[in-house]
């Protein structure tokens, strides 16, 4: 394998040291892996990615009072893979709980190539755990990066006991060109409902390759909403399981791309036991040399009678360079289901535009409305009133 | 299933089939001997007495398929084939050839009657009972790979339209053959391709002349007789400027142990403002209830709209094989030209299908309609698998794609995996697709009328299927609906 040579190769085995076997012997995968078909890692390999150095906590701190965030209850800091303990705080009926690898996430994310670097190099990220029917109300959390030449290997997880709640906005965020590849594996128990909001906006030159892995049990909910807008190349990879009966996922998602970046929104939906649902709203607007990628699937075992599965991936073109690749999969195993997908792809309709410039608006604008009008409906998806307007801020224009 | 049999006599065989065409015809084979190598493929080419380049050009597929390896993306299961341990050539004994229908052996004629083709011309037109005025068909039957007779050859030459096996053309019509051949799926396209071009036998060759509309339905179909050969059939079709040809493929093979390899290429040219039509019911041996034998049919079917304003239609009804694997692809590189899939695919017992399309889009204006129904039953696996592409000069590209799936039973699967792929902001795409059992009330309802729950079954799959099976010929629509209420016997109750 010619990518075994290459200068990233030989970093990332170096550092992963005697575990280095869980970075599998293939190099980052090329276009020829189905998977990365539409996101192929080569242009990672020629750089000797180093361990990110630490940072000056008073230049984050800095940086995080730039953010204007919503009021929270806690708030977790993280600058080039560490821990910032002196900017960080927790509600007191929270608690820090160790997790080993042994945990459920992990057989979900296996063959996973992103799950596979984290593992390989996994530094010690937040280890939250909700009790039994407590809510831990709005959590923030802060991963910063920064340099050149560095990647950071984050290794979250999240356990909401049964009945806890806790909503958690995710922001990943950095300058140069860095590496980022956070996981982030998720519990919820029996009627457990964790709200994760993701507002990815890391250095327009970064790579990234986040992923998800959530476990739900009965009754539970995850609902996770991606706002998908850094990176030169940048995957946000969802797994979501729906374990116990009654469960339910939402995977949304916004991606803003320009420039000559990729954004990619890959997700499968487990379904895995009877009479559970899942929604899907993907949405994404590319302009300049932007290229999107969305790739969905929804697995419904055996099993997973009286399945109820819906995933809508729409995309708007918005410039002549632009270009969308879409997958969405349906793998289906069992009779009594109700499952759908739709996908589009185009430009702004025309009539619509006719239609508001025949009121007065300029073209310019009318574009803007017609835009925001289309992700508008993605971030009311977002059931945390001060978090949709925070994430509405974040859109271009401001709504 | 055969083209036209639509007697109320075959109606009744089916209706009681398991694999009502599960029978065996001893003739004579002349047979080349097992494996795959070079030798073998200058023996197909000495055989068919083909001209030094076309041993040629096999030997280069020949040369490009050591090199490649099998594809395995596909969502099928089977265990590895042993392509050495196939005969490549297998040829119906005659004596100097037969000059008309008499001098065929007599158990060929059996088989074609067992089918239910009338071959004779005056029968073709005449014997289907109280059909009235039906639209006249070519038969051009293909039997373990040697075309034996054709039909019709006058009225079609008459009209200029040139409809023959395409090892007749290559010595006859060197010139279209050497032009077109391998030129919509290039001999290393993949595998199976490969591998067909290397050892291809027979199959037919259609040239319609600019501005003629062909005067009949051209029909091919293909058995699969004796054990253990692989039928590596080769189609080409050419559509001149303003011409217009439909042509239907229909197949059965005889029940037998062994798994079987199929691996055809047709081939599609459309010109400017030429349309093609090709329609296909499938319905091979899909092996026995506990999937043992079966065919394994793995097709690369693809057809190109070469001039502006061009069309191809491809309809498919594929019930039968154990394994189907076939994409029917369109590459609309003529302005304004129009590619449609329409198809349904019926699993059953222990069959898989990945089937599904590709719509390449080059030229501005270009449209493209997928229309696919999937159904399964028993223990089978069903995937329509597609890909939309808009070039970025695919300006105002429009593609509109459908699947819906019809899971009958807990034991089997159904997946839709499309591939979505928009280089051009002008261009529109839309796909939706669609999973869900046959609705209570819908069973209900017929139940309440007096129907069985098969006949239920069969009346709520049709409704399912009709916006498919409308895009068939006449003939070839009723023997489908027929065909899908007997592919899914034994799936309910």
């Amino acid at each position: 394998m010619s990518e075994n040579s290459a200068a990233a190769w030989q970093a990332l085995t170096g550092r992963a040291g005697e575990r280095a076997a869980l970075l599998g012997t293939e190099g980052l995968p090329t276009r020829r892996v189905e998977a990365w078909h539409y996101t192929p890692l080569q242009s990672l390999n020629g750089i000797a990615w180093q361990v990110a150095p630490a940072l000056d906590d008073a230049a984050v701190k800095q940086r995080i009072d730039g953010l204007n965030l919503p009021t929270h209850d806690g708030l977790l800091v993280f600058a080039n893979g560490r821990f910032c303990k002196g900017l960080s705080h927790l509600p007191a009926c929270m608690d820090v709980q160790e997790y080993g690898d042994g945990s459920a996430v992990q057989p979900l994310l296996a063959g996973r190539f992103s799950a596979g670097l984290n593992a390989a190099l996994r530094q010690p990220g937040a280890r939250l755990h909700v009790p039994v029917g407590k809510d831990a109300g709005l959590i923030v959390m802060v991963s910063l990066t920064e340099g050149n030449g560095v990647s950071t290997h984050l290794h979250h997880s999240i356990t909401l006991d049964e009945g806890a709640r806790l909503t958690l906005l995710d922001i990943q965020l950095g300058e140069g060109q860095y590496l980022t590849n956070p996981q982030m594996d998720v519990h919820c128990a029996a009627n457990a409902h964790l709200s994760h909001v993701t507002k990815q906006v890391e250095s327009r030159e970064a790579a990234r390759l986040a992923i998800v892995g959530a476990c739900i049990g009965e009754r539970g909910n995850y609902d996770s909403f991606t706002l998908n807008q850094g990176g030169v190349l940048a995957r946000q990879e969802v797994v979501s399981q729906l374990s116990g009966s009654f469960s339910n996922t939402n995977v949304n998602a916004i991606q803003l791309v320009d420039g000559s970046r990729l954004n990619d929104l890959s997700s499968m939906i487990h379904h895995a036991s009877p009479d559970c649902t899942s929604r899907q709203t993907v949405r994404t607007v590319l302009s300049e040399n932007g290229q999107g990628v969305f790739q969905g699937k929804i697995l419904v075992d055996q099993i997973a009678q009286k399945t109820d599965g819906y995933q809508m991936n729409q995309a708007l073109l918005l410039s002549e360079k632009a270009q969308m690749n879409s997958k969405p999969e349906l793998e289906i195993y069992a009779d009594d289901v109700k499952c759908s997908h739709g996908a589009t792809v185009g430009a702004l309709d025309e009539d619509q535009l006719f239609y508001l410039r025949s009121r007065g608006v300029l073209e310019e604008q009318a574009r803007d409305m017609l835009v925001q009008a289309f992700l508008l409906e993605t971030v009311e998806l977002v059931e945390h009133e001060s978090l949709r307007d925070y994430l509405l801020k974040a859109l271009p224009g401001h709504v | 299933m055969p083209a036209v049999s639509e007697t109320r006599e075959t109606v009744e065989k089916l209706a009681k089939s398991n694999y009502e065409w599960g029978f065996e015809t001893n003739v004579e084979m002349d047979l080349a001997p097992k494996g795959l190598n070079e030798d073998i493929v200058r023996l197909i080419s000495a055989r068919k007495k083909e001209p030094q380049w076309m041993l040629e050009w096999r030997l280069k597929a020949f040369r490009a398929w050591q090199e490649m390896s099998e594809p395995n993306w596909a969502k099928v299961k089977h265990p590895p084939i042993d392509y050495q341990d196939a005969h490549y050539f297998a040829q119906p004994k005659k004596k100097d050839g037969p000059k008309s229908l008499d001098e065929v052996d007599p158990e060929l004629l059996k088989t074609y009657e067992k089918l239910g083709i009338p071959l004779h011309e005056q029968e073709m037109l005449a014997g289907v009972e109280g059909a009235g005025q039906k639209t006249p068909v070519a038969v051009d039957a293909v039997f373990d790979s040697v075309s034996v007779a054709t039909t019709f050859r006058k009225t079609l030459a008459e009209a200029g339209v040139i409809f023959c096996p395409i090892s007749e053309a290559i010595i006859e019509h060197p010139e279209l053959v050497k032009k077109y051949l391998g030129t919509v799926v290039p001999v290393a396209d993949n595998f199976f391709s490969a591998l067909n071009s290397a050892v291809f036998t027979d199959g037919s060759f259609v040239y319609v002349p600019k501005g003629v509309r062909c005067p009949m339905e051209l029909s091919t179909y293909f058995r699969i007789n004796a054990r253990n050969t692989g039928q590596f059939e080769r189609t080409l079709i050419i559509a001149e400027d303003q011409a217009t040809v439909s042509y239907l493929e229909g197949c059965t093979a005889p029940q037998r142990d062994e798994n079987q390899l199929h691996a055809a290429v047709v081939e599609l040219v459309a010109m400017e403002d030429a349309f093609i039509k090709y329609s296909t019911v499938q319905n091979w041996y899909p092996g026995d209830e506990n999937g043992k034998g079966g065919i394994y049919n793995f097709v690369t079917k693809r057809g190109i709209c070469k001039g502006d304003r061009a069309r191809i239609s491809w309809t498919q009804v594929e019930t039968g094989s154990a394994i189907t694997w076939k994409y029917p692809s369109c590459i609309l590189a003529g302005k304004g030209s129009v590619g449609e899939f329409y198809s349904v695919a019926v699993t059953n017992g222990h069959q898989q299908a990945d089937t599904g399309t590709k719509m390449i889009h080059l030229a501005p204006d270009t449209r493209s309609t997928i229309v696919a129904k999937t159904i399964s039953a028993g223990q089978s696996d069903s995937t329509y698998r597609g890909l939309v592409r808009m070039q970025p000069k695919a300006r105002n590209g429009r593609n509109f794609t459908q699947c819906d799936s019809l899971l009958i039973g807990d034991q089997c699967g159904a997946h839709t995996v499309p591939y979505i792929e928009s280089r051009n902001m002008s261009a529109r795409i839309e796909h939706e697709a669609t999973t869900s059992k046959i609705s209570e009330d819908q069973l209900f309802y017929c139940r309440s009328r007096g129907f069985s729950e098969e006949e239920a079954v069969g009346l709520i799959v049709n409704g399912f299927c009709r916006e498919v099976l409308k895009e068939l010929p006449m003939e070839f629509a009723v023997e489908a609906q027929k065909l899908l209420q007997i592919s899914l016997e034994g799936s309910v109750g």
